[in-house]
């Protein structure tokens, strides 16, 4: 059955979310084993639309939770054929199990979460709770910004997971309503090129090969669990760096839109640095440029690959930078936040003097304004002048009531 | 085996069943299949028996309800022709015990150890029923 092509615009106004389902679209993608959960829901939504207009030749699988979506997705998967599903949330808490069936039996799943809060208390905003809860799952985590990036980093998710050197699976993760539900002007590839970014899907050890029967899912237990896992782990340190780093220049190519694992603006002689992701990325770099004006050398760093997460390029961009916050979007449960680990992890064996210090911010879609950012800023400075911290390793921004720092 | 190390396998814990093309195995009976080590066929899961089925075939008529109801595919029959059991996948689960229609039947449990000839030996008669 043949589908139909569809004319786009060369810059269409789609949000995050049609952004994606429009990637999943030009990419052809077979199964698309699904169950909604706001905010993604339009992903799967519009996939499900494209395919009753006969615009995609797939399946839509439609299943009765989380669970099942993904356990749907890892089956089509190990047949032989491209997976994609989006979730967010509660419905990726239930799913987790799952990812590391997915991650383990070596399955290039993409899958879309538009990050959102855990409950409890219920709250459907964005935050980057769902990113965090999944980061050793194994499987490589993409972080989109804005729009744009959505529908771009869907095409290399797909182009670095089915590399039969790669076969992980991989996430694309965008900031829930933010990005999700904010419409912007995306760059868009018309369907030809698109498709040939990523290219016919090539099945790697697939059960629909009769003349090569395969057990998919097995059991090891001490005698071999640990080869498997050491494996999993090996291939994502060594192998798949260098495949994200080749797909990001190959999209460049093509598109002239280029990816960086770790993205950096105005760092070149920045003092003071800020590290996040997601949206709050573009709101500092906004904010970064102001503080610029009024004499501070400040920067931003977005981190734009999660996991594997690119422990030496932090190193790298951070190592003449004097005072730096690591901004988590996250409740921490306990601890440091997660970026504030990985960033204090990667410059403890070197040279650098830097004066690192934790926000916890914008839980359950809380805005983090310019102004919170100003006053960040400000602070950093006042580190790098004083030459220490002035402050608790870990505070909260914009949060109500007294004032919250540990460590 | 035991000193394969972590790059010397397929990825993603995935198993073939044969080596090389499977071709026409409808048509090739199990001991001539080319089964890989790793395959159910090949592992031998004796060890999770305590009781053994012990087949006499004085009393088999050969009417294929054991190997009809066996769930682990462990009755061997080539021809129609119950000629004994898989005792590497067998479990013990008594379900051929349960279904031979013979009198006596042609197939006891007895503990993992019983030695098989002094069973044979000391098979039960034929129960008559009472009327």
């Amino acid at each position: 059955m043949a589908f139909d092509k569809m004319e786009l615009r060369d810059i269409e106004v789609w949000d995050g979310n049609f952004a994606a389902a429009q990637a999943l679209r030009q990419c052809q993608v077979d199964v698309v084993s699904a169950y909604p959960i706001t905010p993604s829901t339009p992903i799967v939504e519009g996939y499900a639309k494209f395919k009753s207009d006969n615009y995609v030749e797939g399946e839509f699988v439609m299943v009765e939770s989380e669970h099942a979506a993904m356990s749907g997705c890892i089956g089509a998967a190990a047949a032989g054929g491209r997976v994609a599903t989006a979730t967010s949330s509660q419905g990726l808490a239930l799913m987790s199990e799952t990812l590391y069936q997915a991650s383990g039996m070596r399955l290039p799943i993409v899958l879309n979460i538009v990050n959102r809060a855990l409950a409890a208390p219920l709250n459907v905003n964005g935050d980057h709770s769902d990113m965090y809860m999944v980061r050793d799952s194994g499987w490589i985590q993409f972080d989109a910004f804005c729009p744009q990036e959505a529908y771009d980093l869907n095409f290399i998710a797909f182009k670095v997971a089915e590399d039969h050197d790669v076969r992980t699976p991989a996430i694309v993760n965008q900031d829930g309503f933010m990005t999700s539900h904010t419409a912007q002007g995306v760059h868009t590839m018309d369907d030809d090129t698109a498709f040939g970014f990523v290219g016919e899907y090539k099945p790697m050890n697939d059960m629909l090969d009769f003349e090569h029967p395969v057990t998919h899912g097995v059991q090891t237990e001490e005698d071999w669990h640990f080869e498997h896992k050491a494996r999993q782990h090996n291939d994502m340190m060594t192998v798949v760096p260098a495949k994200i780093d080749a797909a990001f220049a190959e999209f460049e190519k093509l598109t002239g839109r280029k990816y960086n694992q770790v993205e950096q603006y105005d760092m070149d002689d920045a003092d003071v640095a800020v590290v996040c992701m997601g949206t709050s990325v573009e709101t500092a770099r906004e904010v970064a440029k102001e503080m610029r004006e009024k004499g501070i050398k400040a920067g931003v760093v977005g981190i734009r690959v999660f996991r594997p997460f690119p422990f030496m390029a932090i190193a790298d961009a951070l190592k003449d930078v004097k005072a730096v916050a690591a901004l988590d979007r996250s409740a921490p449960g306990g601890t440091a936040g997660a970026l504030f680990n990985e960033i204090a992890g990667s410059l403890f064996n070197t040279d650098s003097k830097m004066l690192l210090s934790g926000y916890i911010y914008g839980l359950g879609g809380r805005d983090l304004t310019k102004k919170h950012l100003v006053d960040l800023y400000t602070e950093l400075q006042a580190n790098a002048d004083a030459g220490k911290l002035l402050t608790k390793q870990q505070q909260y921004i914009g949060v109500r009531g007294p004032k919250l720092a540990y460590l | 085996m035991a000193t394969t190390g972590w790059d010397e396998f397929e990825i993603g814990a995935m198993l073939r069943t044969f080596e090389g093309e499977a071709g026409d195995i409808a048509g090739t009976l199990q001991e001539d299949r080319n089964y890989t080590e790793n395959s159910s066929f090949t592992a031998s899961v004796a060890d999770w028996r305590i009781e053994k089925p012990v087949f006499n075939k004085d009393f088999c008529i050969d009417c294929q309800f054991c190997w009809v109801y066996c769930p682990d595919i462990s009755i061997i029959s080539r021809d129609k022709k119950m000629i004994g059991i898989d005792m590497d996948h067998c479990k013990g689960c008594g379900i051929c015990v349960e279904v031979c229609p013979t009198n006596p039947k042609s197939l006891l449990m007895f503990p993992e150890l019983a030695d098989e000839e002094t069973e044979i030996a000391n098979w039960p008669a034929k129960e008559t029923k009472e009327k």
